[in-house]
C-alpha cells in the first residue's frame, strides 16, 4: 500500500502520461467535450483518494476511463432536471463496459479521432490551433494565451465557441474515411505547421514560451506519424526537425538574425538532421509524397551540405521544380529563383525575381524585395540594392529582420 | 405560385421572440395548408461553407459572406452528421460555381414540446 506522498506522485505521473488518452476515450464514450473533461478531473480526484487506500489498479488507464464514465453518469443523473439529460445518462450507461475498458488499439484510435475533430476544417483556423493545444497536448488556456500573446479570455472564448460548434453542428468524433482523408489530413498538418511556425519565427523577447510551441508541434507530428504514417505526415515531421536543427545558429546571442550561409554549422543539431533526412527518404520512397515532403527534401540538402558554397544547388533547383508542379505559388517561385542565383550566379536569379515582381503578386512581400536587394548588392548595383532594402524595410514588422536590413543598408553606404 | 420566405434577424434579439409563439404560428399556417416546409436554424456560429473548385472540396467556418453572390436556392437534407452533410453539399452543382452554406436545423418544435411535457409533469407532482 503506497503512502499518501507516493500515491500522489503516482497519480501525478499517470496524469502526465495518460490524461490525454483517457480524455480522448471519454469524449468518445460521453459524446461531449465538457462532460468528458469534468469526468477526467473527477476520475483523477477519485484516484488520489482510492489508490492510496486500495493500491494502484493493475491497469490505471482502464480504471480511469471506467471511473470517469461512472462519475459522468452520476453527475448527469444528479443534474437530470430535464429529460434530454436523463436520456443521455441512460445512453452513456448503455455503452457496454467492454467498450469502456477498450483494447489499446481502440484507445489509440481515440487520440487520432481527437486530432481530426480538433482540426476540423469547419472550425475557425485559430480555434483549431487553440483546441488542439488544449485537448490533444493538454496545455492550459493560460499557457496557450501566453504563447500566442493573447489575453486569456480571448483564447478561452475561442475554445468555448469551437466546442459549441462541435456539439451544435454535430461534428462527428471519427477518423475520416479514405475518401475524405487527403483533405482532412491537410487540415491537421496545417494546424501542426502553424503551431511550429508560431514558435519558430519568434526570436528574442518572449521566445522561451514560444520555443515550446515548436516542441509541441514536433510532439504532435510524432504522435500523428505513429498513429497514421501517411507520407505527408512523415514529410512534415522531417521538415520541422530540419528547421529546428538550426535553431541555435539562426540568431546571435543579442538576437540578431544570421543568414543560412553565415551560420556556424557546428551549432546545428546533427541528430535532428540525421532523423529528418531519414524521414525524408521514407516519405519520398512512398511515391505518394506532396509539398511538405518536398520542402523537407530541400531542407535536408541544405542541412547536409558542409558549407553554403558546397551545397548541391542544382538538386535544390530540381526539387523546387517538382514542388512548383505540385503546388504552384509565387513564393515557391521566388525561393527557386534564389536557388538559381546560387547555382548560376546572381544575374540569372535577378532576371527571375524581376519577372515575378513585374507580375505584381509579390509586390507587398518583404522577402521578395530583400532577395532582390541581396542579388543587386552582389552584382555591385548599390543604388538598386539600397532602394530594394528600403522597400523591404518598409514592409517588415519583425524586429530582428528590421535590424538585419538596417545593417545591410549601413554596409552599402561604406 | 410558390414563394420562399426568408427570415432575417439580429441574433441578439432572438430572446424577444418566444419559441412557443413561433411554434403556435407554425402549427396554424401548416394547418391552413399554405406552408410546405418551415424550420428554425441554429445560431450563425454553427455555420460552415462548402466550395468545390477544380474538383477539390474546401470547407470553411462561418456563413457565406460574399456580397456579390446572391441566394439562389436551397436544399433541406437529412444527414448523419456534419461530415455527411458536407459530402452531400459538395455534390450540389452550385458548389462548383458559388458556395453552399450548411447550417443545422434547430429542433424548435421538440424543445417546446419537451418543455411543455416537463411543466405538465412538475405541476402534477406538486399537486397534493
Amino acid at each position: 500500500m503506497p503512502c499518501a506522498e507516493q500515491a500522489r506522485e503516482i497519480v501525478e505521473a499517470t496524469y502526465r502520461s495518460e490524461s490525454r488518452r483517457v480524455l480522448a476515450t471519454l469524449i468518445r464514450l460521453l459524446g461531449d467535450f465538457n462532460i468528458a473533461e469534468e469526468a477526467l478531473h473527477d476520475a483523477f480526484r477519485a484516484a488520489l483518494e482510492q489508490w492510496q487506500r486500495e493500491g494502484v489498479p493493475a491497469n490505471p488507464r482502464a480504471w480511469l476511463v471506467s471511473t470517469g464514465r461512472f462519475k459522468a453518469i452520476d453527475a448527469l443523473r444528479r443534474n437530470a432536471r430535464f429529460d434530454p439529460l436523463e436520456e443521455m445518462a441512460e445512453r452513456v450507461e448503455a455503452i457496454a463496459d467492454e467498450s469502456a475498458a477498450g483494447a489499446d488499439e481502440e484507445i489509440e484510435d481515440d487520440r487520432l479521432r481527437l486530432m481530426f475533430t480538433c482540426c476540423h476544417p469547419a472550425l475557425a483556423p485559430d480555434a483549431q490551433v487553440a483546441l488542439t493545444l488544449r485537448e490533444v497536448c493538454g496545455l492550459t488556456t493560460e499557457e496557450i494565451a501566453q504563447a500566442f500573446l493573447l489575453p486569456a479570455p480571448t483564447l478561452a472564448q475561442r475554445i468555448v465557441r469551437a466546442k459549441a460548434k462541435i456539439r451544435d453542428a454535430r461534428i462527428p468524433y471519427q477518423v475520416p474515411s479514405q475518401a475524405e482523408l487527403p483533405e482532412r489530413l491537410d487540415s491537421v498538418l496545417r494546424v501542426i505547421y502553424l503551431v511550429f511556425n508560431e514558435g519558430y519565427s519568434a526570436s528574442s523577447g518572449a521566445s522561451l514560451t514560444r520555443h515550446d510551441l515548436s516542441g509541441e508541434a514536433i510532439r504532435l507530428a510524432r504522435l500523428l506519424v505513429d498513429l497514421l504514417p501517411e507520407p505527408e505526415a512523415v514529410g512534415l515531421l522531417a521538415l520541422m526537425l530540419l528547421h529546428e536543427s538550426r535553431r541555435a545558429a539562426r540568431a546571435s546571442p543579442s538576437g540578431d538574425l544570421i543568414l543560412l550561409e553565415d551560420q556556424d554549422r557546428t551549432l546545428w543539431n546533427h541528430s535532428q538532421i540525421a532523423e529528418g533526412a531519414a524521414l525524408v527518404e521514407r516519405a519520398l520512397t512512398s511515391r505518394r509524397f506532396g509539398p511538405y515532403s518536398l520542402q523537407a527534401a530541400i531542407a535536408a540538402v541544405l542541412a547536409e551540405a558542409p558549407s553554403a558554397a558546397e551545397t548541391d544547388w542544382a538538386q535544390i533547383v530540381g526539387l523546387y521544380d517538382v514542388l512548383l508542379r505540385a503546388e504552384p505559388s509565387p513564393v515557391v517561385e521566388l525561393n527557386r529563383a534564389v536557388a538559381v542565383a546560387m547555382r548560376d550566379g546572381p544575374a540569372a536569379g535577378l532576371v527571375l525575381i524581376d519577372a515575378i515582381l513585374t507580375r505584381g503578386e509579390l509586390l507587398a512581400y518583404r522577402l521578395a524585395h530583400a532577395a532582390r536587394a541581396d542579388l543587386c548588392r552582389r552584382l555591385g548595383r548599390t543604388e538598386q540594392a539600397r532602394a530594394a532594402y528600403e522597400q523591404a524595410l518598409s514592409l517588415t514588422r519583425q524586429e530582428p529582420e528590421r535590424r538585419f536590413l538596417e545593417r545591410r543598408l549601413a554596409e552599402l553606404a561604406k | 405560385m410558390k414563394y420562399l420566405c426568408l427570415v432575417y434577424l439580429d441574433e441578439k434579439r432572438l430572446g424577444e421572440l418566444p419559441d412557443e409563439e413561433c411554434v403556435a404560428y407554425d402549427t396554424t399556417i401548416r394547418g391552413s395548408g399554405q406552408c410546405i416546409a418551415s424550420e428554425a436554424l441554429q445560431s450563425v456560429h454553427t455555420a460552415s461553407t462548402v466550395r468545390v473548385r477544380n474538383g477539390k472540396l474546401a470547407v470553411t467556418d462561418g456563413p457565406f459572406a460574399e456580397t456579390k453572390e446572391q441566394l439562389a436556392g436551397f436544399y433541406l437534407i437529412d444527414a448523419r452528421d456534419l461530415n455527411d452533410a458536407i459530402q452531400v453539399a459538395a455534390k450540389m452543382p452550385p458548389a462548383r460555381v458559388g458556395c453552399v452554406e450548411v447550417r443545422p436545423i434547430r429542433p424548435i418544435r421538440e424543445t417546446v414540446a419537451e418543455a411543455a411535457a416537463t411543466a405538465a409533469r412538475t405541476s402534477t407532482r406538486s399537486e397534493p
